[in-house]
């Protein structure tokens, strides 16, 4: 029995892993605030940052060392524990959805067999973080922004089940590693195209994103949920967003772009480079869509989500099942 | 049809597509803007910028304390004192700008009957204090050492259409 069987080994091990996957993330965050910036700029006809370091990429780091040398402020009024909870458990959920996203064929630190319930529950707590920000803050436009937000990840959440679930029912699996696994023919995306959309539709109100992004709102709530947080507990909020909208993309890859696989399945060796591929592709679009949409008022929003996006998806949920056992080609447990 | 048709259109996300390539278009299109610090924009000859007081080729200052800046300054920025010089020429003793009042409108280089008191080329005098904007005779005479070579080309310049 060598050292890695023990229970300490085994702490040590995944610790490393954790460690493996959420140190580049986090840089990937860092960059991700630079490539909005630049590509916004970009689609603006303006230069974006180019000054602290070669072409400005020692940006992101600047702007963190500002950050965390800034004093915390908490407001009087505030809830104290939970004012500084909020930003934490946003941050810690936004990491945590990672255990079960697999870079490769076996790559996830948990290759677990209910891995989209888990990342579906992980998402859903992130709304946790977001309302009990809004509310501690005892702020108006904390306020508002929260509930905002609440209402908006709730409504936008029911339809991405739905996608979810035709996704499922293609796949025959709940494993991420498996959905990767069924689209060795055909990725998800062909087949079922207008999921496709509205899904990366929805992540988008999910991680409050333009066209989506009411909660911050800042040409009406200052910065909605976040206006009263300053320094690292901002900085946490931040990061939480900015992962998130990797997580989503990543998400995105594994149940319609097919994860880790190149297409026509070439180069299979490149397998994680394919996956960060896809997914910086995919947060290339997130940052293009702010670059080009204005904003959505709030009952468009909520039309879209109830009325027009549930319908859909639970239509098509009906369609791909339909088709699935007309066909024959519905996946049974093994 | 024309139902059938809206609704296609909207089912296929016509227009959000077609925004989506206008703003990806733009994305390849060439800066519009510039390096500022260390590329800068064209400036016209009449640009009216930091204030300098200019002297003759022979180093003698040009102003003959006349007061007819200080008389037509709309924001009464200019403070002038003058006294004869020891060989009876009437001179300055105190010319003095304050940079905070002043709007840059031109007219004390337009009532200048010697082209004394002009306005330059240089935009770039931010300071970190109030008090570095009030200029005093020195400090304009100094500007005007600085940039004689430019604002004797930008009169030179001007000078058909006056």
């Amino acid at each position: 029995m060598s050292i890695w069987d023990t229970t300490a080994g085994h702490v040590v091990v995944v610790f490393a892993e954790a460690l493996a996957l959420l140190v580049p993330l986090l840089i990937m965050v860092a960059y991700l605030t630079y490539a909005e910036r630049k590509v916004l700029a970009a689609i603006q006809m303006r230069r974006g940052p180019n000054v602290v370091g070669p072409f400005g990429l020692l940006q992101p780091f600047a702007d963190a060392l500002k950050m965390v040398m800034k004093e915390t402020v908490i407001p009087e009024g505030a809830n104290r524990a939970l004012f500084l909870l909020a930003p934490m458990l946003t941050f810690a959920l936004a990491m945590v959805a990672w255990a079960v996203i697999p870079l490769n064929a076996g790559w996830a630190i948990a290759d677990i067999n209910v891995g989209v319930l888990y990342l579906f529950g992980i998402s859903s707590l992130g709304v946790y973080g977001i309302i009990i920000a809004g509310w501690a803050s005892n702020s108006k436009y904390a306020f508002l922004g929260a509930m905002r937000s609440a209402a908006q990840m709730v409504s936008y959440e029911v339809s991405m089940g739905f996608v979810i679930v035709s996704v499922l029912l293609v796949a025959g699996s709940l494993n991420l590693t498996a959905i990767v696994e069924a689209q060795k023919t055909v990725w998800f995306c062909v087949p079922l195209f207008p999921m496709f959309i509205v899904f990366f539709i929805s992540t988008l109100a999910e991680t409050n994103r333009t066209p989506f992004d009411l909660p911050e709102g800042e040409s009406e709530l200052v910065a909605g949920f976040m206006v009263e947080y300053s320094s690292m507990s901002y900085a946490l909020f931040f990061l939480g967003e900015y992962a998130n909208m990797i997580l989503m993309s990543g998400i995105t890859t594994i149940l319609f772009l097919g994860g880790w696989m190149g297409p026509f399945n070439i180069l299979p060796v490149l397998g994680p480079l394919w996956f960060v591929l896809k997914v910086c592709f995919l947060l290339f679009v997130f940052i293009w869509v702010r670059g080009t949409f204005p904003r959505y008022r709030y009952d468009q929003l909520m039309r879209l989500g109830w009325k027009v996006f549930l319908p859909a998806s639970l239509v098509w949920l009906v369609i791909t099942a339909g088709v699935l056992l007309a066909t024959g080609t519905l996946p049974t447990p093994a | 049809m024309a139902t059938l048709d809206r609704t296609a259109r909207s089912l296929l996300l016509r227009e959000l597509v077609s925004g989506m390539w206008l703003t990806l278009r733009y994305f390849f299109r060439p800066k519009a803007t510039i390096n500022y610090p260390y590329e800068k924009g064209p400036i016209g000859p009449r640009f009216k910028g930091e204030h300098a007081l200019r002297r003759y080729p022979n180093g003698e200052e040009r102003c003959i304390a006349c007061k007819l800046c200080e008389a037509i300054c709309p924001a009464q920025a200019i403070t002038i004192e003058a006294e004869p010089r020891a060989d009876g020429s009437r001179r300055t003793t105190r010319y003095d700008i304050d940079m905070t009042k002043c709007i840059y409108c031109g007219l004390c280089e337009e009532a200048c009957p010697v082209d004394a008191i002009v306005e330059g080329p240089n935009f770039e005098f931010a300071t970190e204090t109030r008090e570095e904007l009030m200029y005093n005779k020195d400090k304009l005479l100094a500007n005007g050492d600085r940039w004689e070579p430019e604002i004797a080309r930008r009169l030179e310049l001007d000078a058909p259409y006056r």
